[in-house]
C-alpha cells in the first residue's frame, strides 16, 4: 500500500486529527463521555493505521518496541503512584482529597492522573499486541 | 410482556454464542462465539439502567432524570478485560496452528490421539 | 443484529466471519446509545468493532485456512442451547420490567452517585466519577489485566533473535 498515492496522502493528513480526538477524548472525559480506555484505544488504532499504510517497519522506526514495552509498564506504575501518593499524604490508599488543599481540587487531580495511566497502558498493551501479531509472519 | 423484550434479546444472542462455541470446530469461530455471548451479557446489565425519559448520566442543570451510571462502570471494565481474553486466545491460536498445522478442533484432538497411541 | 448474528453462524468463509462480527459490534455500539450508555457505546466501538477486528484479522493472516465442513450434526449442541435459553427465559420472567424506577438498581446507591458524585468529585460525568473515584480499585485491577494480557502476549509470541527458528 505505499505506492498508493491517494492513500498515503489521506493518510497524512487524518493522523494528526486522530491523535488530537484522541486527546480531546481523554482531557474532556469529566464532562462528556470519554476518558482514558477511549483515548488510548484511538492512539494506538492512529498508530496501526499508519502501520498498515507505510508498513511495519516504517512504524517500528517511528515508535519503538522499546518505547510501546515501557509504556505498557508505566501507565501501571503511574496509577499505583498515585495509589501509594495518597497512603504517604495521609489518607488511605487511593484517597485523593488528601492529594491537594481543597478536596475537591485534589479529586480533579487524582482523577487525571489515574485516566492518563489507563490511557497510556491500554494504548502501549494494543500496539504491543498488533506488533507482535503482524511481525509473526515476516521471519517465516 | 413488552417489558421483557430486552431480556429476550439478550438471551438470544446468548443462546446463539454458546451454539458457535460447542457446535462449531473451528478455533477462531469459536472465540468469535465467545464475543458475542460476552456482549449479550452487557446487554444484560445495561438495559435495566435505561429510564425511559432518562438522559446519559452526565449532570447538568437542564436535566432531571439520568439513567443508572453502575451498570456502565461495570460493563466498561468487562468489555476491556474480554478484549484482552480475546488478544491471548487468538496468540494460543497461533501457537497452536504452528504447532498442529490446523486450527480445526477434530484435527487437533485426532493428532493428539495418535500422539498418544504411539508413545 | 439478529440476522447478522444467524449470518454469522452459518458462514464458512472466516473472512466474511470476522467482518460480520465487527459489523455486530457496531450495531451493539448503537444499540447502547439508544440505551443512554454513551461511555460504553464509544468503548464497545473502538475495542469491539476497531481492535478486536485488527486482531482477528492478523490471527487469519497467520492462520490462514477456513473453516472445515462440521463432522458431526448440529442436532444435539442445538438441543442444549435450546434447553439453555428456555431455562434463562424462566428466569427472566422474575427480573423487573424494563424502565422500572423502582427496581432494586435503581434504589440502592445510585441517588448517592448521582446526587453527591458532581459536589464531591467536581467531575459532572457520573461514569468516570464513579470509575476512577468511587470504585477506583477496580480500575486498578482492570488495569493490571490489560498489562498482564500484554506480557502474556508476548511471552507467546515472542522470537529468539539468535537461532531465527521457533522456540519450542
Amino acid at each position: 500500500m505505499k505506492r498508493d498515492l491517494v492513500l498515503r496522502v489521506v493518510a497524512k493528513v487524518f493522523l494528526p486529527f486522530i491523535l488530537m480526538f484522541a486527546l480531546y477524548v481523554q482531557f474532556h472525559g469529566d464532562f462528556g463521555p470519554g476518558g482514558g480506555f477511549q483515548a488510548g484505544v484511538i492512539i494506538a488504532a492512529a498508530v496501526i493505521f499508519y502501520a498498515l499504510i507505510y508498513g511495519l517497519a516504517n512504524a517500528r522506526r517511528i515508535v519503538p518496541d522499546g518505547l510501546v514495552e515501557r509504556m505498557m509498564a508505566a501507565g501501571v506504575l503511574i496509577y499505583l503512584g498515585v495509589g501509594f501518593a495518597g497512603l504517604i499524604l495521609g489518607g488511605n490508599f487511593l484517597d485523593y482529597f488528601v492529594l491537594a488543599r481543597d478536596p475537591v481540587a485534589g479529586q480533579h487531580r487524582g482523577i487525571f492522573w489515574v485516566e492518563v495511566g489507563v490511557a497510556i497502558t491500554v494504548s502501549g498493551v494494543m500496539l504491543k499486541i498488533f506488533y507482535m501479531f503482524a511481525g509473526r509472519g515476516d521471519v517465516d | 410482556m413488552a417489558g421483557h423484550f430486552a431480556y429476550a434479546v439478550t438471551v438470544f444472542l446468548m443462546i446463539a454464542g454458546l451454539f458457535i462455541v460447542i457446535a462449531r470446530g473451528n478455533l477462531i469461530k469459536k472465540l468469535i462465539g465467545l464475543g458475542i455471548f460476552q456482549t449479550s451479557v452487557y446487554l444484560l446489565y445495561i438495559a435495566p439502567g435505561k429510564l425511559i425519559g432518562g438522559t446519559a448520566p452526565i449532570v447538568s442543570e437542564s436535566f432531571r432524570v439520568y439513567s443508572n451510571p453502575l451498570p456502565h462502570v461495570l460493563i466498561l471494565t468487562a468489555i476491556v478485560v474480554g478484549v484482552a481474553t480475546l488478544a491471548l486466545g487468538l496468540a494460543l491460536v497461533v501457537r497452536i496452528r504452528e504447532a498442529y498445522d490446523s486450527i480445526e478442533e477434530d484435527d487437533i484432538l485426532a493428532a493428539d490421539r495418535a500422539a498418544d497411541a504411539e508413545s | 443484529m439478529a440476522f447478522a448474528v444467524i449470518v454469522l453462524v452459518r458462514n464458512r468463509n472466516l473472512f466474511a466471519v470476522i467482518v460480520l462480527a465487527g459489523l455486530y459490534s457496531f450495531l451493539m455500539a448503537t444499540v447502547l446509545v439508544a440505551l443512554d450508555a454513551v461511555d460504553v457505546a464509544m468503548t464497545e466501538a473502538s475495542v469491539g468493532a476497531g481492535i478486536s477486528t485488527v486482531l482477528l484479522l492478523g490471527a487469519l493472516h497467520l492462520c490462514r485456512s477456513d473453516e472445515a465442513r462440521p463432522v458431526q450434526g448440529a442436532g444435539m449442541p442445538l438441543v442444549v442451547s435450546l434447553a439453555c435459553g428456555l431455562m434463562l427465559v424462566y428466569g427472566t420472567v422474575g427480573l423487573p420490567a424494563f424502565s422500572d424506577p423502582a427496581a432494586p438498581i435503581h434504589t440502592h446507591v445510585v441517588p448517592r452517585y448521582l446526587k453527591q458524585g458532581p459536589l464531591e468529585t467536581g467531575v459532572p460525568n457520573v461514569v468516570t466519577a464513579v470509575l476512577a473515584s468511587y470504585r477506583g480499585y477496580d480500575t486498578l485491577g482492570e488495569t493490571t489485566v490489560v498489562f498482564t494480557a500484554g506480557a502474556g502476549v508476548i511471552a507467546l509470541l515472542r522470537r529468539r533473535r539468535n537461532t531465527g527458528k521457533r522456540p519450542e
